[in-house]
């Protein structure tokens, strides 16, 4: 943990192995529930549709999606790359569970990804705070909401 | 990061031309996304290759007009740019598609449509694929063996060739499925690896399991319970058949994302409970008693509250001509009730069968329609109006709904078939 002593915003840092390379930075979006995505996601609109979800109606379009990893039909990588050519696609996706959904999935969006991280990111990062990903070296840095807030 | 072999490497390279050069690079980053050491030779698979919406067709109508050649470069290989689609290299077929080739106008779909689905068809035949446009291969001619590398996409498949036949397969994508149709290459990685295979939750059935519908709703609850981990049922008594796994699959691969479970005694990989493990201990054990599969019967049924039921849907996953022959026998001489339709879908050689035997014509003359190569919820397709709808199956009880906005029942393939006929769902968990 660091303290900037400009905004006295605490940073912490994860590390993760690489998915898929590049870097982004959003608002964190963080479910502790898999995602599908055929069914589970409206790709012309980038939102969970899934009825049970407790992210039903949300959108992830342009957020850093936090999340164990994906469920569900074959069709994950179609609908998350189906997400890239509407411009609704997470800006990247950080996950505790590798599966060949999600590894395709990611490969074809073409965002920032990583997983086996040092700390769960899921226990670490909360919905609405902001997140650097640096796919490329594996980082992760997770500015918490309250604190940006003060 | 994956190591190549020399031949694989040649092909990256572009040895031996410009698509096979995209295919394997495809392949490579997705091996490394998943951490996988090496390639498995692969010689069946099951995919999508090429096969266009309206959607895709018109995103990339400035690329060669949103031909095969177009698709399959950008979207299926994930190229930057259009390479020349040669015949696949490995035994390929096309799983389900779009639309009933007879009887699409009911299905709601557009003459553009239509032409644009047969242009597609004959493209993926020219290029070398099997043409059976099924969610269920193996009941139309592609039964692997146990032990065989499989690459196949559809969740339900999946999870009944590795389960089932105690064949080899990841789920695999549309991407990644086209890319091995080209290079007979697929990741090394999960399914295809011993160690990957042993289960890791152990659930004990304490009631009879019997049915088509208990064995739905028992792959419901595993699903739901397990995710995406390997389940080990123990306590079945009596042999369930094709069409019950089949069921228990598909709803364990919906409500989670079972790709492998093993029943003690039954399936090939697990002779004995020490067998199923292996090297591993439960680490979780889950009972399904009488709660619990009230509980799953009152969660499948929660999205009902109507019931005036003015659509019966069955054939999810596409049924089997033992089916086919229950519901003709239900439905023999008898009339749909006049609010109602029934869609019912197969496969196109399933269908012959049943054409031959007259099934066919029973449903037809009952009201009903008979359908191939889809179904409701891939096609996102219903009769217009549709308010409720009537299903046997959990895992089309788990995705209609929430893609149509309409109301469901989940039941017996008789209490749907007793809706159809009455326009009233009677049905109650027995």
């Amino acid at each position: 943990m660091s303290i900037d002593t400009k905004t006295h915003a605490t940073t912490i840092v994860l590390h993760g192995r690489t998915v898929v390379g590049g870097v982004a930075e959003g608002e964190a979006l963080v479910t502790r529930e898999t995602i599908s995505g055929w069914g589970g996601v409206n790709p012309m609109t980038g939102t969970v549709i899934e009825t049970r979800h407790e992210l039903h109606g949300v959108s992830f379009k342009d957020k850093i999606l936090v999340f164990p990893g994906a469920k569900g039909s074959s069709g994950w990588s179609n609908a998350f790359h189906m997400t890239r050519l509407t411009q609704t696609a997470p800006k990247a996706m950080l996950f505790t569970t590798m599966t060949t959904k999600i590894a395709l999935g990611a490969v074809v969006m073409r965002a920032p990804a990583l997983t086996d991280f040092d700390r769960d990111p899921l226990e670490v990062i909360e919905t609405g705070d902001w997140i650097k990903v640096d796919a490329d070296k594996g980082t992760v840095e997770v500015t918490k909401r309250t604190d940006r807030d003060e | 990061m994956v190591r190549l072999t020399d031949s694989e490497k040649a092909m990256l390279d572009g040895a031996e031309g410009a698509a096979k050069q995209k295919a394997m690079a495809l392949l490579v980053r997705y091996a490394n996304a998943l951490g996988a050491e090496r390639f498995v030779d692969t010689n069946n698979i099951a995919g999508v290759p090429g096969s266009s919406s309206l959607f895709l067709k018109n995103y990339y109508k400035d690329h060669n007009g949103g031909d095969y050649n177009a698709i399959f470069s950008l979207y299926d290989l994930d190229s930057d740019e259009i390479v020349e689609v040669p015949k696949v290299s490995a035994y390929s077929c096309h799983l389900q598609g779009g639309m009933d080739p007879d009887n699409w106008m009911k299905m709601g779909q557009t003459q553009a449509a239509f032409d644009h689905f047969r242009e597609d068809e004959a493209a993926v035949a020219d290029h070398g694929v099997q043409i059976l446009k099924t969610c269920t291969p193996y009941l139309a001619g592609n039964v692997p063996v146990k032990g065989e590398h499989c690459a196949w996409m559809e969740s339900s498949a999946v999870v009944f060739c590795n389960s089932v036949i105690g064949g080899r397969t990841n789920t695999e994508g549309r991407e990644s499925t086209s890319s091995a149709m080209l290079t007979g290459k697929i990741p090394d990685w999960g399914f295809h690896r011993d160690e990957f295979r042993y289960g890791t939750h152990l659930v004990e059935v304490e009631v009879p399991i019997e049915t088509v519908q208990d064995w739905g709703m028992l792959g419901y609850f595993v699903g739901d319970v397990v995710q995406e981990n390997i389940p080990v049922i123990t306590g079945v008594t009596g042999q369930p058949n094709l069409v019950r796994h089949k069921h228990f699959g598909a709803a364990a691969a919906s409500s989670g994302g079972v790709e492998l479970y093993h029943v003690v005694g039954i399936t090939p990989e697990a002779a004995t409970r020490e067998i199923a493990f292996g090297p591993r201990r439960p680490v979780a054990t889950i009972k399904y008693g009488l709660a619990e599969r009230r509980k799953t019967y009152e969660s499948l049924n929660a999205i009902g509250s109507n019931e005036s039921v003015d659509f019966v849907m069955l054939g999810c996953p596409h049924y089997s001509i033992e089916q086919l022959w229950e519901v003709s026998r239900l439905l023999d001489g008898k009339k749909l009730n006049s609010g109602v339709q029934l869609w019912i879908f197969t496969s196109r050689s399933v269908k012959s069968v049943a054409d031959t035997n007259g099934y066919t014509k029973i449903i037809t003359d009952a009201g009903g329609l008979l359908l191939t190569d889809t179904c409701s919820a891939i096609s996102q397709a219903v009769p217009k109006g549709t308010k409720v709808v009537a299903l046997d199956s959990a895992k089309q009880t788990h995705y209609l709904p929430a893609f149509m906005g309409i109301e469901a029942w989940f039941g017996t393939t008789k209490d749907c078939v007793d809706a159809a006929l009455t326009g009233r769902w009677r049905g109650a968990l027995a």
